[in-house]
């Protein structure tokens, strides 16, 4: 026990992968045991992550769990890890959802051992972002989640998988090219990598300093657009959003899952850990077109999305829309930063990532649901279904109504932190926004009505077409995010007060 | 430490080359037996000198002298530093790798490994490897010359004989010609030093040591560098000197092309920095610019033309090209991130794409093309090597947690402490090579199987999976854990620092 309370974050970092080591030395064709493995594989690290939640000191400033080893000493990269209110909460978020995501697969029955093994690669991809204290580590998960996810969707997606899996994999390696340059000049011009000491020392550079040959003020500002554009992309931000659809389209439901739950997060977390602490000075000079395509996104998101036929392009575009509110937040609070209106913002912002990711993946999974069993996605071909699965339809009324941002359950909350802390800062922008809330409401409904509601499509009533309820392993996966969606919706303090004290901290 | 290690393992494979050369022709597996044993003695002799290499000490270690014609002032002169020391370990593992995927077997159908005169073909497989070693451990610039020109003779027949029946007589003469003129070339601006410095000191030697520091003029340095530099990257399939590589690539057979780019390429690289940079330093800091505009030029191009094939080897090739010319980027820096990058690079880009290579000759032994379009649905009957090469695919992107991150993010870095738009520049190549791979593994290890294949192909073989997982495991090993290679190439960096004078 010692061990792991040495190496808490470690362990939970590495274990997912190790235990996809050991996967790959299991016997074939045992596709009951990769299951049940890789499952409770992804139960260990939300149990630790629990422990550190639970000894998690909110109210003392800095990174906790810190851990350094050696990694790559010529270039001056350590692996250093640690947490604070805002990455533990990611971290929570991740390891709380991918063990669901692995439940919610259970139904693939096609070589089940990759995909797990995948599946488990992803967590540890995704964690290390979350963790990483080091500009270099942090590159290099953020690299390497994309190779699982590209293979989950390319070998596991639907129909046009191929179009798809490609479109993510170039657009994101893309867009983090400018991030790979933008590191390796801070690498080169500090001679290490270490976030705590980068933060000190690039801050304190004199304004009139010469750096390759241009002014501080000109280098700060490209690496400032190399970093923005590469979290901008992995958001989605308008108009950098289109790999976003046709990705979460045409994945595996619990690659959807995850996608949305927590890949998204990395754009947002980019921005918080990274731009706002690194470019104080360009962010609030830039905010102001940061809210103009975060306004963008939340408008054109809620637009996209009401104008879907297909249940899971609905869902997808739906990301846009609320992940517009996350940047929204952050650049209000950008524009505003040592303020309480941007400590308001900044808390609404990362909650709202946080509440994304349960309702998101909360509405993939349902989508999934239905597709497994009609293999359509086409709303005009659902209709009036509540009477044949009214469990299904009641889990899905409300998981959209988190999504909505009913009061009482979770959305509305992180919503109206953004909004409140927006609204004397940005003030047209978010007003504009609010107008986007709207059709936010209209696509959630459309969603609603052409499913479930109006005249029965009696196709799906009799014969061998007809519709089976959710069964008790789907109910499983939903319990869990339902139970957390209220939770935060009536009581959100216990989340939010680890997050705020972060957040008075950092900014 | 009295035993003479790298004699021993340069001329193993020679010595291999003959006893197989005196089997009679027939006997076919002891003459493949002979080949695995040696292959295995020389790999596990440069694992050895790999590992016990003193990181502390630094310099040339191992070393062994012999006088072979002291009239001239030339000596078998054998060491290692910190940047030779993994190449020799490079060729250990592509020569162990490439017997494993050359076995050949005479009962099955499939036409798999080589099966054509098998004694011949591991005979002139090991006289070049031996020259290999030889050029990777000569302290001596004639020896060093002498063992660069057995390393390139064997691959004329090699490819001219078991080569690819359409190309290869075209592919074998223009590879020759294109290596010979280059080293005649080197080999004049390397006369100009041995007399050179015979002028100044009065002593007749080709001993590179003392040549290190015989401080020759900025003048004579400026003429040439860019000769004797040139002249070797010729072999390192510089642009625009790059045309006979991916040619030479297609027509070789499988172990062949191992080698080739594999191991071959990087003696050029490594010549061209022996010899060019180390002896001619001031030559190098007035011509650096120039090599950085070829190299810059081949890590891009080269990548455009790869993603545009649809030879799966010429795709190959052409990645090898605008690999090879990361190396010489990190080398045309000067610096000291550069020049560990090339290093690393040098060995990550051997693996690689030996094992690359492997895989493609494993699929076009079975399926008679190598057309990309024409393929499909390969990892249902060898997911082995389906995992193998995306390993490989992962390594070439510049995956983290690969070699190729770790070998290219310092040479990057390198760029940018010098001229920071070549990096911006050349990083545009991660990406197509990123769209190339993909479509390349999307097309041929998934998808479904044309028909004309169905039934044709069969998995491969215990001996190319023994290849496949040494191969990859190197790859991930110095991925994982950068500190297995990175600082043995430090200290071979900071004695071409301390040539190069300051940083």
């Amino acid at each position: 026990m010692n061990f792991i309370s040495t190496h808490l974050l470690s362990t939970i970092l590495f274990f997912p992968m190790l235990s996809a080591v050991v996967m790959m030395f299991l016997p074939k064709d045992e596709n009951k045991l990769f299951r049940w493995f890789a499952f409770v594989a992804s139960l260990v690290p939300f149990a630790l992550t629990l422990v550190a939640w639970f000894q998690f000191k909110s109210s003392q400033p800095g990174f906790q769990f810190q851990e350094t080893y050696v990694w790559y000493e010529a270039i001056g990269s350590s692996l250093h890890l640690g947490v604070d209110g805002l990455s533990l909460t990611m971290v929570l978020l991740t390891t709380f959802l991918t063990p669901l995501a692995i439940l919610a697969s259970f139904s693939i029955s096609d070589r089940v051992k990759p995909y797990m093994m995948l599946f488990l690669f992803l967590e540890t991809g995704m964690l290390g972002v979350f963790m990483a204290l080091d500009l270099l580590i942090f590159f290099v998960f953020w690299e390497v989640g994309l190779v699982p996810m590209y293979f989950l969707i390319n070998q596991w997606g639907s129909a046009n998988k191929d179009y798809a899996s490609l479109k993510f994999m170039i657009y994101t390696m893309g867009g983090s090219l400018g991030l790979l340059l933008a590191v390796q000049m801070l690498g080169v011009l500090f001679g290490t990598y270490d976030l705590v000491t980068l933060y000190e020392r690039w801050n304190s550079l004199e304004p009139g300093a010469i750096l390759l040959g241009m002014s501080v003020h000109t280098v700060k500002t490209i690496a400032f657009w190399a970093f923005v554009i590469a979290f901008a992309i992995k958001v989605p931000l308008w108009p950098f959003h289109t790999w976003l659809p046709d990705a979460h389209t045409e994945a595996p439901t619990a690659g959807s899952m995850l996608l949305a739950g927590v890949l998204l997060k990395l754009g947002a977390y980019g921005f918080l850990r990274l731009v706002l602490p690194l470019y104080p000075a360009e962010a609030k000079m830039f905010a102001g077109a940061l809210a103009l395509l975060a306004t963008a996104a939340i408008v054109f998101g809620a637009f996209g999305s009401f104008g879907q036929t297909d249940f899971k392009r609905l869902v997808a575009y739906s990301s846009v829309n609320h992940m517009g509110f996350v940047v929204l937040g952050i650049a209000a609070a950008a524009y505003s930063i040592g303020t309480q209106d941007a400590t308001i913002a900044l808390n609404g912002a990362i909650l709202q990532m946080f509440n994304h990711g349960l309702s998101a993946a909360g509405m993939f999974f349902l989508v999934g649901v239905i597709y497994e069993r009609t293999h359509t996605r086409n709303l005009e071909e659902f209709g009036g279904l509540f009477p044949l699965v009214p469990v299904y339809g009641g889990i899905l009324i409300f998981t959209s109504m988190a999504s909505l941002g009913l009061p009482g359950l979770n959305g509305f909350v992180s919503e109206f932190l953004v909004v409140r802390g927006a609204f004397p800062v940005l003030t047209a922008y978010t007003a504009i926004s609010m107008l986007g809330l709207l059709f936010t409401g209209a696509y959630i409904l459309k969603g609603i009505k052409k499913v479930l509601h109006g005249p029965m499509n009696e196709h799906w009533a009799h014969g061998e077409h007809k519709l089976t309820e959710i069964n008790f392993r789907e109910i499983m996966v939903m319990v869990p995010l339902m139970a957390l969606i209220l939770w935060i919706g009536i009581y959100p303090a216990w989340i939010l007060d680890v997050i705020n004290k972060a957040v008075v901290m950092l900014f | 430490m009295n035993f003479p290690v790298l004699s021993v393992i340069t001329f193993t494979p020679m010595v291999a080359a003959l006893i197989i050369l005196m089997l009679p022709a027939q006997r076919k597996n002891e003459a493949r037996g002979v080949a695995l044993a040696a292959a295995t003695f020389a790999l596990i002799l440069s694992f050895w000198v790999y590992l016990t290499y003193d990181q502390a000490a630094a310099g040339y270690q191992f070393i062994e002298k012999y006088s072979w014609l002291p009239a001239l002032g030339i000596s078998l002169h054998f060491g290692v530093d910190g940047i030779s020391a993994p190449l020799v370990l490079l060729t250990g593992v592509v020569m162990f790798t490439g017997v494993l995927i050359s076995w050949g077997d005479d009962d099955k159908h499939v036409m798999a490994g080589i099966q054509d005169r098998p004694r011949e073909f591991f005979a002139f497989l090991f006289l070049l490897a031996g020259g290999v070693f030889g050029v990777f451990v000569s302290l001596d610039l004639f020896m060093l010359f002498f063992f660069y020109e057995i390393a390139v003779f064997p691959m004329y027949l090699l490819i001219a004989i078991w080569g690819w029946i359409q190309t290869r007589e075209y592919a074998a003469m223009k590879l020759t010609l294109y290596l010979f003129i280059g080293s005649v070339v080197s080999l004049v601006g390397v006369l100009a030093m041995y007399w050179l410095q015979y002028k100044n000191t009065g002593v007749l030697s080709f001993d590179m040591i003392l040549m290190e520091n015989a401080g020759f003029s900025q003048t004579f340095q400026n003429i040439w560098f860019l000769p004797v530099f040139l002249g070797f990257a010729v072999l390192g399939g510089i642009w625009p000197f790059h045309n006979w590589s991916p040619d030479g690539h297609v027509a070789a057979p499988t172990a062949v092309s191992m080698f080739h780019a594999g191991v071959l390429m990087k003696l050029g690289a490594f010549a061209a920095l022996r010899v060019g940079i180390m002896l001619l330093p001031q030559g190098a800091h007035t011509w650096s610019w120039l090599i950085m505009l070829f190299a810059g030029i081949a890590v891009v191009y080269g990548a455009y033309i790869a993603f545009v094939q649809e030879d799966m080897k010429y795709m190959i090739g052409f990645s090898s090209v605008s690999h090879m010319g990361l190396v010489m980027l990190g080398m045309s820096t000067l610096n000291r991130n550069g020049i560990m990058g090339a290093g690393i690079q040098m060995f990550s880009h051997g693996v690689m794409t030996a094992l690359f290579f492997a895989i493609t000759g494993m699929i076009y032994d079975r399926s008679h093309t190598r057309q990309i379009p024409e393929l499909g649905g390969m990892s249902k009957i060898m997911p082995f090597a389906t995992i193998g090469f995306i390993i490989g695919g992962l390594v070439s992107m510049g995956m983290p947690f690969f070699s190729g991150f770790v070998a290219e993010f310092p040479i990057f870095m390198g760029v940018w402490e010098v001229q920071w738009l070549v990096a911006v520049i050349a990083s545009i190549s991660i990406v197509i090579t990123a769209a190339y791979i993909m479509r390349n593994i999307r097309q041929v290890f998934f998808g479904a199987m044309p028909e004309k294949l169905e039934g044709h192909i069969t998995d491969v073989t215990v001996l190319d999976k023994v290849a496949i997982t040494t191969l990859c495991l190197f790859m991930i090993v110095i991925g994982l854990f950068p500190s297995f290679m990175v600082p043995l190439i430090e200290t071979g960096v900071e004695n071409v620092l301390r040539l190069l004078g300051g940083s």
